[in-house]
């Protein structure tokens, strides 16, 4: 128990540590910052081109989707990062991690509007079209704010899993919570840093965790 | 015309790419294996903690929610590293195999509990009391009655769910297992030429939109009318 404690649940380590992983934590809601809305952005061009593209573009929209959610996320990164400049284009960590989320956070957001945007139906954009609003308006008005909340469970679970993909970018040698738990585990020979960096994760995302558990229940009882 | 045949040679050589295609393909074999495990387990360990949740035992129910919550708020990355990497410090060392198949397990566990858990709510309380009605038991009643209605609302999220967290074996290569990403990596550092990585990504891509395909399939065909 002893061994345990002093191995896992060490203050002297945690107190140590403590400044690197608050810069990792603040790296990580950085990161959420930035990914987050590119997924987001991303997700609503793919969902319009998929629902109200012409013919081929919908078919490439939904190909570019699927091809998107097939390759694990940590490929695509991996490859961004150390592929890429093998042709002559580096696009450095950040790049890679913001184009990454964008391909693949982006496919995700993108079936969850889709699915949004199918659930409306046609005659409220029928509807709206006759009295004399445009496309984009109604898309705007009319269409995207009830596709929004007919899927906001899917788009706040979605977000969920967006923030904790963030710890891939540890791979990539940025430094956010997970990366920075590492180096103090390394400097310490101690895996407290670790312990600690899943707490933080844990304490920061178990409110989030608990909304979407509610939203979930409701709707899948409300069927 | 130059860009492009540096482009072709970094990302599609086929001398490289003949060369490794061994390696990738083992570990092609080896993702399969590893997501076949981790559906398995997860998946039965899911249905066990939901039917559990069914019996209404207050603590258990707790201990359950709280275990499930825990699993959904952290990384599968953090649980994988911290399996890893942490488990030797307590004198328990673990495979990156295990540690991968371990952390991901119980992270599909934690999500399909709560799908399946809000499938057996959604069954009406009526089915329950007219099956108990007619002398059923509760367990008869939950496995001839609740469940078989509760899994089929379950599917379509379900589906997803674990094509993500089965993708997620791609993680394995951080702590050296040797699957599709861990074998091209190596290839790629072994021939300095990013092309094995493009082996990896069609593997995955052949390996997964079956799949993905067969998810949006399930998703209109068990799709509840309105």
């Amino acid at each position: 128990m002893e061994d345990f404690l002093f191995a896992f649940l060490n203050w002297d380590i945690v107190t140590q540590a403590w400044p690197i992983l608050w810069r990792g934590f603040l790296y990580t809601l950085a990161l959420s910052a930035m990914t987050v809305p590119l997924g987001l952005a991303g997700g609503v061009v793919l969902a319009l081109l998929s629902t109200s593209g012409p013919r081929l573009v919908r078919l490439l929209a939904a190909g570019w989707t699927d091809v998107f959610r097939a390759i694990p996320p940590l490929v695509l990164l991996v490859f961004l990062y150390a592929g890429l400049p093998f042709a002559g284009i580096d696009v450095g960590a950040w790049g890679a991690v913001a184009l990454g989320f964008l391909l693949n956070t982006g496919s995700y957001y993108g079936e969850v509007f889709r699915a949004g945007i199918e659930s409306v139906p046609r005659g409220q954009m029928e509807a709206a079209r006759s009295t004399g609003l445009s496309r984009g308006q109604t898309l705007r008005h009319v269409v995207l704010p009830q596709a929004v909340r007919n899927v906001l469970p899917d788009l706040v679970s979605n977000t969920l899993e967006v923030v904790k993909l963030t710890s891939i970018a540890s791979v990539v040698a940025l430094p956010e919570l997970l990366f920075q738990a590492r180096q103090a585990q390394n400097a310490t020979y101690n895996a407290t840093p670790i312990v600690a960096a899943a707490l933080a994760y844990f304490l920061l995302l178990w409110p989030v965790v608990r909304l979407v558990s509610r939203l979930e229940n409701r709707a899948l009882a409300g069927r | 015309m130059d860009a492009l045949n540096s482009f072709i040679f970094s990302f599609f050589n086929l001398k490289v790419m003949a060369q490794y295609l061994p390696l990738v393909a083992q570990g092609l074999g080896l993702t399969v294996v590893l997501a076949l495990l981790i559906v398995v387990c997860g998946l039965a360990l899911g249905l066990a903690l939901a039917v559990i949740r069914s019996f209404g035992l207050r603590v258990l129910n707790w201990a359950i929610i709280f275990t499930v919550d825990v699993f959904r708020a952290l990384p599968p990355l953090v649980i994988i590293v911290l399996l890893f990497f942490g488990l030797p410090a307590a004198g328990l060392s673990i495979s990156g195999f295990a540690a991968t198949w371990l952390s991901l397990t119980l992270v599909l566990m934690a999500f399909s509990e709560e799908i399946f858990w809000a499938g057996i709510t959604a069954v009406p309380k009526g089915q329950w009391e007219a099956a108990r009605s007619t002398g059923l038991s509760f367990l008869q009643t939950l496995r001839m009655v609740v469940l078989p209605q509760a899994l089929r609302i379950t599917v379509p999220p379900l589906t997803n769910r674990t094509i993500a967290i089965t993708k997620g074996t791609a993680l394995g290569s951080v702590v050296g297992v040797a699957e599709i990403l861990g074998a091209s990596q190596s290839a790629m550092s072994f021939s300095a030429n990013p092309s094995p990585l493009t082996l990896g990504a069609i593997a995955y891509l052949v390996l997964f939109i079956p799949v993905v395909a067969l998810g949006r399939w399930i998703e209109t065909r068990f799709a509840w009318k309105r």
